[in-house]
């Protein structure tokens, strides 16, 4: 297991470092790309300036290429065969396309490692996050972080990092070549560089707010919409379709209003930025025309400028905008680092667990506090039944938290064969004990695969076995694909009775030594949760069984039942001996069991 | 009434449906097309004075003039900012107009349809259809007008000057815009295809993220972290090899115009350079025809992007049809809406009050989208304030009877009389204004706990609201939440599930409705919550007409009709006693019901 993210917390920079790991090289060779491609773009001007000089016109080749123009033929040649110089320049357009294509594919390339590896480190580490983070932190946020987050960042590097890499090359090359040929022209033109790059940061630093606001202010308007459109019976019911069209109407064009004004700080931008690029060129054509005059500067140097000029003027303007934006990223790379540097669950090793349970003086908070439960002590012999038996916030559940490692006490300690669960490891515990919760999850994809998850090359027939088992062998044959319907997200939604069962079906595969039932029978009706019952004694006979539920039904022959009451244990024994106590587990016994006259079967007809 | 999915093929892009939006908006659009002509014209014929520059001054070795000259070119300059920024701002305001048109009508029309239009429907699309499809089509109609009409003068206008300077040279030119077509046509094809599949593969992700994080806690019961990481890393290698995939094709589209665009350069400068030889052409002309073809290669792309922007809308453009075509099904005639006023201009003078009489006479009716006859021949008549409770299974259809008492639709045979008089010769409007309407999940829009609590009746005192919300124990409520200003939140998240049901009892009574319709609620809340809500629904059923889907025990007993559904068909009917004595499905039904009543009770007290 090597290439785990660190044990201790990684800053932003670090964050990021860890991510670009695999990409970095593909990263630099687009770059390399990249700087290929303006080298040859800045070829064609060259060429285009000693054409129009001393081939068309009349001046001498400069000392730099005039090897280069012998080598090819020399002037007069070139004078007569001017396609010679055309398919130079198409021989330079084809290696610009070829560099081009590299630039773009591997920027891509290094992308994609780059997001896939965000992604599965993302995934497989939430997985791995102890519940208790889960709990602090919403769905819809993680997600958020996950998704959109995600996407800023990769953004950030493959569009903005590398933008910049290759613009701030991309000035310096065409800035070394302008002075090269002109100082005083390069001179007026790099003057403006600043004041178009300090403008446009300057504008779009300021922007930004205003951009902000309107997405606010459209999510307002989408909240109006999606509250009206989810709450149409209220809206109809009371009659308020003007109220809501008024509502509707006046978020929609203060909305309109809003970008409107941006728009027009926009346009204002553009326009100006124009402006100053357009005056720029300008400098450049009066400067550069008074110095051909002058003698100073060749016709084809003054086009090779001008064509310089162009590839520079636009980059420059968005650099402004990619340096601002980059702070954007920063938020996006901190809001994922959290995730990261959360501590993942320390797994261990599966072995093999067997023996009593037996909790001595469990106490556990959720919330400093409120505890949730109050000094527990009570022991399960392996291979019995346990009842345990309680209201809502009795502290039922939390109990088998506490046995599955998803918790650990606040004080006290559990044992299983003697052995303390703090040193038992997660994956031995969980692997040893089957725990079915009333609200299981039921994952995107086939009954089969969710039957079959926890268990790898299971047969069909043992994935039936355990949904007869489950008593839902049935309907899963009712439905029109049988056991290849396509359920969760995407599929056939199942009832809370069928989902329990699925679940039940889905833990009973694992043939673990333990089974604890969390009220995992609750939408269950009473007959098919006795067969379910009957099913286990039958088939789980060596197993450790708990049992939770609300139901005294579903406790009452149990070797031994626990009745939880605030936190505390209230009362416990089997059920001969609880209802002789005649206490809380009798009263509930009566109540549960009482029928008026009219409901008895064959009453007062 | 059933959605149009089927629209009618539109013509050209659909734009005809989009026509009389842009209608209101003319003399923008006029003013963004007129702005615009002047702008690109001064921009193409600023290169002239590149050449004019290279061509009189530098070949003359001379600077007489040169001051208009400069005067001339800035001043052109200074203007064709100046109105690019008008026509920038208008093409903005244009899109920004279109939204905001289209997404009022699209809301306004949503208020009259039907409440099954939402049902089938569902939310979450119709949604998108306000929000999303409108800002597509807005802004590619507004900006691909503006860019497509921009790029054509351009290239129109250099094309002219070409062919004024040299008709040969501009054929060289020309003979690549028939190349360039061809080539973003395939690639367009090609892109859409990835783009869907990488869409598609990035909703998996982003489902399996949400998989991942909502199950967390079953699949740490179950240990199949390792299992759950394979499957999302197949999803994210999936979308590596169809982004790359993609991105190849994105690049080559790249690297190929690009050497469009180089090879274009090199054809003017070989053509070019032997007629310059040759002396039918200047150097500076020479120049401005690189430029050019430079220019037309790219304008020519971007009005081929433009195109296949619109091909992209048309589905926007088909969805927002589908939605503003379709019809309610429950629709006023227009005698009614004369008297009665339509949904946003009610003529409440002309309400008569409604006292509570409801009858259904020889009704039959079946579902739009279902071909079987739900209810047929059905008569019962409810009195003014008595109640009738509809019990059944979940899904047996329970909510028939209750659509047809609102006219959320109207009966296919037969009538319904309200104190005597179809519902049909009254208006929706004051029929709903009647009706006091509460659902199993209650529903409260994001605002104030007053603006939500005066949604019936705004014109409410302060003492009659505070009386509603006595009348149903929510005093407590509102004191935790910090008063009757508190913001509630966005659908009301920070209350319970009984607190925003309390909430909902206290909006009701505060309309103080002669019909009251209820759909109880089976979500478990804790003892001292349920036992405030049946307090709460005993009050509000006072002196009204009722009809409640029922659950609770103590509303289904003292209901005067019973009504039993299955299968969406009445299949008993009665008062209580009478069909206990019947021991038919009530029996069965009612004992299920009080079994867990007593269950939950018994464990909870």
């Amino acid at each position: 297991m090597k290439d785990v993210y660190p044990k201790h917390k990684l800053s932003k920079a670090g964050t990021l470092w860890y991510l670009l790991k695999g990409s970095v090289s593909v990263f630099i060779a687009s770059i390399v790309a990249s700087a290929l491609v303006t080298v040859v773009s800045l070829l064609v001007p060259e060429i285009i300036n000693v054409t129009v000089d001393s081939v068309l016109g009349k001046e001498p080749v400069s000392d730099s290429y005039v090897k280069i123009v012998s080598a090819i033929g020399g002037v007069e040649y070139l004078k007569q065969n001017l396609w010679v110089i055309a398919l130079l320049l198409i021989a330079c357009a084809l290696l610009s396309a070829l560099f081009t294509y590299l630039r773009s594919y591997l920027n891509n390339y290094a992308n994609q490692i780059f997001m896939r590896r965000t992604r599965d480190k993302l995934f497989s580490h939430l997985q791995r996050l102890p519940l208790s983070w889960h709990i602090q932190h919403r769905t819809g946020d993680i997600i958020q972080r996950c998704t959109s987050d995600a996407d800023t960042i990769s953004n950030f590097v493959s569009g903005q990092l590398l933008s910049l890499f290759r613009i701030v090359l991309l000035i310096v090359f065409s800035l070394v070549f302008m002075f090269l040929k002109n100082v005083k022209l390069a001179a007026i033109a790099s003057a403006f560089i600043p004041l178009i790059l300090v403008y446009s940061f300057v504008f779009h630093t300021r922007v930004r707010k205003h951009f902000k606001k309107c997405d606010e202010e459209e999510g307002v308007l989408s909240t109006i919409a999606q509250e009206n459109f989810t709450g149409v019976r209220v809206v109809r019911a009371f009659g308020r379709e003007r109220y809501e069209r008024d509502r509707f109407e006046k978020q929609n064009t203060y909305y309109t209003g809003l970008w409107t004004k941006t728009l027009r700080i926009l346009a204002t931008f553009w326009s100006t930025s124009d402006c100053v690029a357009a005056v720029q060129g300008l400098c450049i054509v009066v400067a550069g025309t008074v110095f051909c005059v002058n003698g100073s500067l060749t016709t084809g140097e003054l086009i090779a400028f001008i064509f310089y000029n162009t590839m520079l003027i636009w980059p420059v303007r968005q650099l402004g905008r990619i340096i601002s934006n980059m702070s954007k990223a920063g938020v996006s790379l901190g809001r994922i680092g959290e995730i990261l540097n959360g501590v993942e669950e320390e797994y261990g090793e599966k072995e093999p667990l067997s023996g009593d349970i037996e909790f001595k003086d469990v106490s556990f908070e959720y919330e400093e506090g409120k505890p949730v439960l109050k000094d527990i002590s009570f022991k399960i012999p392996e291979g019995s039944v346990v009842g345990i038996l309680g209201g809502t916030g009795s502290g039922k559940s939390t109990l088998t938290y506490l046995l599955d490692g998803l918790y650990a006490p606040t004080n006290g300690e559990i044992y299983i064969g003697g052995k303390p669960i703090s040193e038992i490891s997660p994956a031995t515990l969980r692997s040893n004990i089957g725990l079915m919760l009333q609200e299981g999850y039921i994952y995107s994809g086939t009954i089969r695969e969710n039957i079959s998850l926890a268990v790898d090359n299971a047969s069909d027939e043992d994935i039936k076995n355990a949904a007869k088992e489950a008593c839902v062998d049935e309907n899963i044959e009712g439905f029109a694909n049988g056991y290849d319907t396509v359920v969760g997200e995407r599929g056939v939604t199942l009832s809370g009775g069928q989902k329990q069962r699925v679940g039940i079906a889905r833990t009973l595969m694992r043939n673990t030594p333990y089974l604890i039932f969390d009220d995992s029978l609750s939408a269950v009706d009473s007959e098919t949760d006795a067969a379910i019952r009957k099913n286990l004694n039958e088939k789980f006979k060596g197993a450790t069984v708990i049992i939770i539920s609300h139901r005294i039904n579903t406790v009452m022959h149990a070797d031994n039942i626990i009745v939880l009451d605030g936190g505390k244990i209230a009362e416990s024994g089997n059920n001969f001996e609880l209802l002789k106590k005649d206490g809380i587990y009798k009263k509930i016994y009566d109540l549960q069991f009482q029928l008026p006259e009219e409901l008895k079967e064959g009453g007062a007809v | 009434m059933k959605e149009v999915t089927q629209t009618p093929k539109l013509k050209f892009f659909g734009i005809g449906k989009v026509l009389p939006f842009l209608a209101v908006h003319k003399k923008l659009y006029i003013t963004m097309l007129l702005t615009v002509l002047p702008v690109m014209a001064i921009n193409t014929v600023l290169p002239l004075f590149q050449r004019y520059a290279i061509d009189n001054f530098i070949a003359h070795k001379t600077l007489d003039g040169f001051t208009v000259f400069v005067i001339l070119y800035a001043a052109l300059i200074l203007l064709s900012c100046v109105v690019d920024f008008f026509s920038s701002y208008s093409c903005s305001k244009l899109e920004m107009y279109l939204l905001r048109d289209m997404r009022r009508s699209a809301f306004n029309h949503l208020q009259t349809l039907s409440v099954s239009y939402y049902n089938t429907t569902g939310v979450g699309k119709i949604h998108a259809r306000v929000m999303s499809d409108t800002s597509s089509i807005g802004s590619v109609i507004a900006w691909d007008s503006y860019q497509a009409v921009s790029n054509l003068i351009y290239v129109v206008s250099a094309l002219a000057i070409m062919f004024s300077l040299d008709a040969i040279l501009t054929l060289c030119v020309l003979a690549l815009v028939p190349v360039v077509v061809p080539v973003m046509i395939y690639f367009h094809k090609v892109q859409t295809k990835y783009n869907r599949k990488v869409r598609e593969t990035n909703s998996l992700i982003t489902g399996g993220f949400n998989e991942g994080i909502t199950g967390v806690e079953t699949t740490k019961t179950l240990i199949v972290e390792e299992k759950l990481d394979k499957q999302f890393y197949a999803n994210t290698k999936e979308m590596k090899r169809l982004s790359v995939k993609l991105h190849h094709h994105r690049s080559l589209f790249f690297a190929m115009t690009s050497f469009i665009v180089s090879a274009a350069v090199a054809i003017v400068l070989w053509y070019g350079g032997i007629i310059t030889v040759k002396g039918v052409i200047a150097i500076g002309t020479l120049s401005v025809f690189m430029t050019y073809a430079q220019g037309i290669v790219d304008s020519v792309q971007f009005v081929a992007e433009a195109m296949s922007d619109l091909v992209t809308i048309k589905v926007n453009i088909e969805r927002y049809t589908a939605l503003m075509e379709t019809e309610t099904d429950v629709q006023d005639t227009p005698e009614v809406i004369e008297k009665y006023g339509d949904s946003f201009n009610e003529k409440r003078e002309n309400w008569e009050p409604l006292l509570g009489d409801i009858e259904f006479k020889d009704v039959s009716f079946k579902y739009p989208d279902g071909d079987e006859y739900v209810l047929e021949h059905f008569n019962l008549k409810v009195k003014k304030g008595t109640t009738v409770a509809i019990v059944g299974e979940t899904g047996a259809g329970k909510s028939t009877l209750v659509n047809l008492v609102c006219r959320f639709f109207d009966p296919t045979d037969g009538a319904v009389l309200i104190d005597g008089k179809d519902a049909r010769e009254r208006s929706v409007q004051w029929l709903h204004s009647n009706i006091g309407y509460v659902l199993q999940v209650p529903h409260l829009f994001s605002g104030t706990v007053r603006e939500n609590l005066l949604y019936g009746k705004t014109d409410a005192t302060e003492e009659e609201m505070q009386e509603a919300v006595k009348s149903v124990n929510a005093e407590r409520i509102i004191e935790r939440l910090g008063g009757y200003d508190a913001q509630i939140g966005e659908g009301g998240n920070t209350l319970s599930t009984g607190e925003k049901q309390l909430l909902s009892f206290a909006r009701a009574i505060l309309a103080d409705p002669a019909i009251f319709v209820l759909d109880e609620a089976t979500s478990s809340v804790d003892t001292i919550t349920e036992n405030l809500i049946q307090q709460a629904i005993d009050k509000l059923m006072q002196g009204r007409t009722n009809f409640v889907i029922a659950h609770r025990l103590s509303t289904i007993r003292n209901a005067d009709v019973i009504l039993v559904v299955n299968d969406g068909k009445i299949i008993e009917r009665g008062s209580h006693d009478e069909l206990i004595k019947k021991r038919g499905t009530y029996f069965d039904l009612y004992l299920k019901q009080f079994r867990e009543e007593n269950i939950k009770q018994s464990v909870n007290s």
